[in-house]
Parts: structure tokens; C-alpha cells; sequence
């Protein structure tokens, strides 16, 4: 099963985290996610106060939800099942400071890319 | 620039609304696709099983806390996405205005944040 | 433990055990596992609620089912008869009454009903929470916080396992002898699987004892199958690593390798508890794959009090039992020995065939050994490499900060 990721961040707890030890266990997480079969590092994004919101004509100012952790990034991993899929949840580090929205990805009959 | 483009709604009504054939996608979004293949915007994209299937996981004080269901209950849900490269945040939201979603929902586009790559 | 939690913890036991035992001997007649915890629920969370500060009644099975009758009693007058429980109740007390006359206990049917949970029709992932489940009476989230899996899922898939032993005919019978050693081993492995549940999850203060649990099933086990080297194998290496659990965390909560362990801080009782089952198994015949792990656990701890380098013995043990699984985890625990005895050379040759293994991928103690031994030969550049992945692979913070660590010492080095 294909699984995307999703990572919420609470800006403010992330802020409090010592730096350094925190981007160097995203390399760590990185590089282990790179060695497993279908996992890919997918993209970090920038604050959701940058992001903008489309709305059949209207066009707003971000971020789409008023919430304490904020949509930040994702990636993806290919897992058996549920279970893999919260154990690569549990060692992405931003689980410390947030949470990580497991989905399954819809798997169409065709492929359209 | 690089945005990812997030597509949320009431999933209930893009479930129930949209005619599903056999690539899983509707036909409105198969145009919209082809759209976005011919102009060389997209860079990828994917639909999401609905947030019935979606499981959160935080970790406090070392203990996992697994959840069932979405990190947010929201009016609207995510549904899937696209990340596309445009000029700049107008022609982004040219497109994000063509996406089907923009007429029922809401579609959120994001930059992406920049990172050095191995 | 202070005097007032062991007399809760005791009273919980009894309570669980008679629970058990009720549930067991119902559902071996009824095969409807789910039915036969209904008729017994309120009833068990009742003892749970009462006994520890109520005192523990003469007779616990006698007082669950006059609870359960009462309780009945109460739905039938609230016109919400339940039809099973009804009959579930009503089996239990004319057996509860018939062995009370005979002066004996209602029969122990716990066994076969581990069986039926660790059957080969039920998916592998759930025979453990079936087992916590239906013999000690744990709740669905309790256990989906071990397990890792959210609590609604983790009922949904047991309430699913429990209709399939029911529906696919799943016999609740201690297997013929020619079964036996393949069907107990799935009962062993679920038992082992739900102490190791425990153990990763160490650091974790909200997860139930469910280590101390599996202990308990293990113990369970070695009494209702006396003559079964095997599980007396199980229970010693359960116990072995129990014994060492307050010296894996140093006063800083670092993690703490076998090697540097304080052996003062083990728990001399249980290992002398291992070592006799351990010694009682390998008297009753052939070894098993955990009576051969117990033993390797045995040579630790021997090495470690007495200073002597058994380092032969370990590999020689670690040998028989790769001659027996032929699993990657047991060439790669031999190869973390092998550098011991000759050199880290040797044990990388050892593990070079596990680079293609899909299944080391995400094997967080590969990449840890493998940056261990590349580190010993020199190999800077690439022990880093390894021990950078096995972070990234590590969920465990005091295992992370060890593993930072060893890289900072490479790059001083």
C-alpha cells in the first residue's frame, strides 16, 4: 500500500526544539527513508501564513485553517500495511513536535501520468 | 517557483458528486489533467482514499499516540493534491482557479520550501 | 512497588485469572469467543473496580458468575434480553455449581483456547491481541497502544478474528502430537511477540506492563504444558531480558549496551528463575529455537558476572540455530559475535549477503551493527553512512542520542 504523509507542525514547539539535533535527525530520517523500497522524501512548505486560497473566484490570504499545528510538508512510504506505515510515522521526527496524517493514496485502474 | 496545490472539500459530495470511471477519476478532472500535461506545469499528483481510511500519529513524552481518522475535523477535507511549477503565485492561481475543486470546495496553494537535495 | 499496589496488583491478577478461565472454558463449549466475554464483561470490570480495595472474594469464579446472573437478571427486566449472554450465563453456573459439588475448579480450558487464537487461520499480527484479549481480559485500547495500531481499528480486527474462529470452524483443542510442536510455536511466538511489544516500548510510561504480561502467559503456559521444553525455553528468555531491563537506561535515561550494563542492577532472582527452566528444558530433549536463544542469553550473562570470554560458546550456539531458521536476524546476531571471537573482517563477510535483503532495509539493528563493525575496521566514511540510517530508523530517543554518539566519536576519532 501506497501511504502519503502528512506533517502538521506547531510552529512554536518546533521553535523550542535545539535546531541542530532536529535537522540532523531529518537528514538521519531521510537518508533511511531514501534505503526503503517506495519511501520518498517528498517536500517541506513554507509557513501556511504564505499560503494562498482559491475559492471558486475569490482569491485569500493563507492559511486555509485556523488550527494549532499547521499543514508543513509530506512524504511518502510504501508499507505492507497499516502498522509499517505508523512505524515510519513514529520515526519521523516531526511526530515529536506535531502530528503526521497517515492517507492511503487512491490507487486508480489506469494510470494517467 | 514550485507549489503544491491542495484540493479540499466536503468529501461526502466529491464522493457522491463526481462520476468515477475506471482510471478513478472524473471526467472533469481528466480534462483538467490533460490541461495541466499539455501547458508542462505538472510535477505530480496524487487522490487520497477518503479521511474514513486516515490514521494520525503524534509522539509525546516518547509515547505514540495513534489516532483514527484526520488531524483535523474540518467542514472540508483534503482529497488529494497536485504540485505544479508556474511563473509565479497568478499563474498558480489561474490554475488552482481551473481546478475543478475551486467550483465546490476549496483549493489551497502552497510554495514549496526550497531544500538542497543530495 | 509500594505494599498497596501489590495488593491491586494481586487482586487484579486473581481476577483476571478466574476471568480468563471463564472465558476459556465457554467459549471451548460455545466456540463464540465474543459471546462468552459479553456474558462475563460487567461482571469482570466489576472485579476490577472492587476487589483491590473490597478484598478478594473465597471464591472468584463463583462471585463473576453471580454478578453475570445478576446483571442478566437486570437486562432481561429492562426487556433488553440478550439471547447469548442469557445462554453463556446459564452454562457457566451449572458447571460452576457441578464443580463446586465435586469440590473442584471449573476445567482450565485457557490452553485450548490459545490455540484457537493462535491458529493458522488467523493472520499473524493478531494472535497476541487475540491471546491479551481473551485470556487476560485486556481492553482493545490497552492493547492497540502496544501494538501501535489505533484503538478503533485494533477492536474492529479482533471483533473480525474472534467472528472468523466461529465462523471457519476454528477448533478450540490442544493439537495431536504431530501438530503440536508447529502449533505451539505460533503460540509461543505470540506470547514472545507481545513481551517484545513491551520491551521496544520501554521507554514509554502510558503502555500497560504488557511485557510483565507476556510473562504471566509464559508462566501460564509452562504450567499447563509441564513437559514442553519449549515454552520453558520461552519463559527463561523472557525472563533474562527482564532481568536486565533497569540496566539498560543510566541515571540519565541514556541507553546502556549489554557490555557496559551495570550487572549489579539485574535482578539476580530472575535470572536464577531462567537459568533453572532453562536448565530443566534442556534436560527433557531436543533444543528449540528459544531454548537456544535462552542459552545464548545464559552465556551473557555468565560472561558479564564472570568476566571469562565465551565469545566460542555464543557463535557455537548462534550456529545451531542459523542450522535451524536460517533467518537474517539470526546471521546478523551471529556476525555482531563472530566479531567478537574473529575480528569485524569476518563478521562483515558474515552479513555481506544481507545488503540484498529487502527486509534489512528497515532493519534498524542492521544498519546499527553494520555501522559497529565498518567503524572497527576503519571505514570511517561508510560506518557513518550506516549509523546515519539507523537513526533515521530509530524511534527511541536514548537509542538515538547513543547512536549521535558513536558518530561524533568516528569523526573525532
Amino acid at each position: 500500500m501506497r501511504y502519503m504523509m502528512l506533517i502538521h507542525h506547531d510552529d512554536a514547539a518546533m521553535a523550542k526544539a535545539d535546531q541542530k539535533a532536529l535537522w540532523t535527525d531529518y537528514a538521519a530520517f531521510n537518508e533511511a527513508l531514501s534505503k526503503a523500497e517506495g519511501g520518498s522524501s517528498g517536500e517541506r512548505l513554507e509557513p501556511a501564513a504564505g499560503g494562498t486560497i482559491v475559492r471558486s473566484n475569490d482569491v485569500l490570504d493563507g492559511p486555509y485553517a485556523d488550527t494549532k499545528e499547521q499543514f508543513a510538508g509530506y512524504f511518502f512510504v510504501e508499507a505492507a500495511d497499516l502498522e509499517e506505515a505508523v512505524a515510519w510515522a513514529k520515526r519521523c521526527p516531526s511526530s515529536r513536535y506535531g502530528s503526521i496524517e497517515i492517507r492511503p493514496v487512491y490507487v486508480p485502474k489506469g494510470d494517467w501520468k | 517557483m514550485q507549489y503544491m496545490l491542495l484540493i479540499l472539500g466536503d468529501e461526502k459530495m466529491m464522493n457522491a458528486a463526481t462520476v468515477v470511471d475506471d482510471t478513478g477519476m472524473s471526467a472533469e478532472y481528466a480534462v483538467y489533467n490533460e490541461a495541466m500535461m499539455k501547458a508542462g506545469v505538472i510535477r505530480g499528483g496524487e487522490r487520497l482514499r477518503p479521511t474514513s481510511a486516515t490514521t494520525s500519529i503524534r509522539v509525546r513524552d516518547k509515547k505514540a499516540v495513534v489516532l483514527d481518522g484526520p488531524y483535523a475535523e474540518t467542514q472540508e477535507q483534503l482529497g488529494g493534491y497536485y504540485i505544479i511549477e508556474t511563473k509565479d503565485l497568478d499563474e498558480a492561481i489561474d490554475w488552482a482557479k481551473k481546478c475543478p475543486a475551486a467550483q465546490f470546495g476549496t483549493v489551497e496553494l502552497r510554495p514549496i520550501w526550497p531544500t538542497v537535495r543530495q | 512497588m509500594t505494599e498497596a499496589g501489590e495488593a491491586v496488583r494481586t487482586a487484579e491478577r486473581v481476577a483476571r485469572d478466574s476471568y480468563g478461565r471463564l472465558v476459556a472454558f465457554l467459549a471451548a463449549r460455545t466456540r463464540d469467543v465474543a459471546g462468552a466475554e459479553d456474558a462475563l464483561s460487567e461482571a469482570f470490570a466489576a472485579a476490577l473496580r472492587m476487589w483491590p480495595t473490597d478484598g478478594v472474594p473465597d471464591n472468584p469464579d463463583a462471585w463473576l458468575l453471580t454478578v453475570a446472573r445478576r446483571r442478566q437478571t437486570d437486562a432481561i427486566r429492562r426487556r433488553q434480553t440478550r439471547k447469548a449472554g442469557e445462554e453463556h450465563v446459564m452454562l457457566m453456573a451449572d458447571e460452576i455449581e457441578a464443580a463446586a459439588a465435586e469440590g473442584e475448579a471449573v476445567p482450565d480450558r485457557r490452553l485450548a483456547l490459545m490455540f484457537a487464537c493462535a491458529h493458522p487461520a488467523i493472520e499473524r499480527g493478531m494472535r497476541a491481541p487475540l491471546i491479551l484479549q481473551t485470556i487476560l481480559g485486556m481492553t482493545a485500547e490497552d492493547i492497540s497502544a502496544a501494538f501501535l495500531i489505533p484503538p478503533a481499528t485494533m477492536g474492529q480486527r479482533l471483533v473480525r478474528a474472534k467472528t472468523r474462529i466461529k465462523d471457519a470452524g476454528i477448533p478450540f483443542a490442544v493439537p495431536e502430537t504431530e501438530d503440536l510442536p508447529e502449533r505451539l510455536e505460533a503460540v509461543l511466538d505470540a506470547i514472545y511477540a507481545a513481551y517484545t511489544k513491551g520491551w521496544s516500548e520501554i521507554g514509554d510510561a502510558g503502555v500497560p506492563e504488557i511485557a510483565g504480561e507476556a510473562i504471566w502467559l509464559g508462566r501460564l503456559l509452562v504450567g499447563l504444558l509441564p513437559a514442553e521444553p519449549e515454552a520453558k525455553g520461552m519463559l527463561a528468555l523472557m525472563l533474562y531480558a527482564e532481568a536486565r531491563r533497569p540496566a539498560r537506561r543510566d541515571g540519565k535515561g541514556a541507553y546502556v549496551p549489554l557490555e557496559e550494563q551495570d550487572i549489579s542492577l539485574w535482578d539476580d532472582s530472575q535470572i536464577g528463575f531462567a537459568e533453572a527452566l532453562l536448565r530443566e528444558a534442556n534436560k527433557a530433549g531436543p533444543s528449540g529455537r528459544y531454548q537456544i536463544e535462552a542459552a545464548i542469553q545464559s552465556a551473557h550473562t555468565a560472561r558479564r558476572a564472570t568476566g571469562i570470554d565465551n565469545w566460542h560458546a555464543v557463535v557455537a550456539l548462534y550456529d545451531h540455530l542459523l542450522a535451524r531458521t536460517h533467518s537474517p536476524v539470526v546471521v546478523l546476531n551471529r556476525a555482531v559475535a563472530l566479531a567478537e571471537r574473529d575480528g569485524p573482517a569476518d563478521a562483515l563477510a558474515a552479513i555481506a549477503p544481507l545488503a540484498d535483503d529487502k527486509r534489512m532495509q528497515t532493519y534498524q539493528p542492521y544498519w546499527a551493527a553494520l555501522g559497529h563493525l565498518l567503524g572497527r575496521t576503519g571505514d570511517r566514511q561508510r560506518a557513518i553512512e550506516a549509523l546515519t540510517v539507523a537513526i533515521g530508523l530509530t524511534t527511541d530517543g536514548a537509542v538515538r542520542a547513543y547512536l549521535h554518539g558513536r558518530i561524533v566519536a568516528l569523526q573525532d576519532g
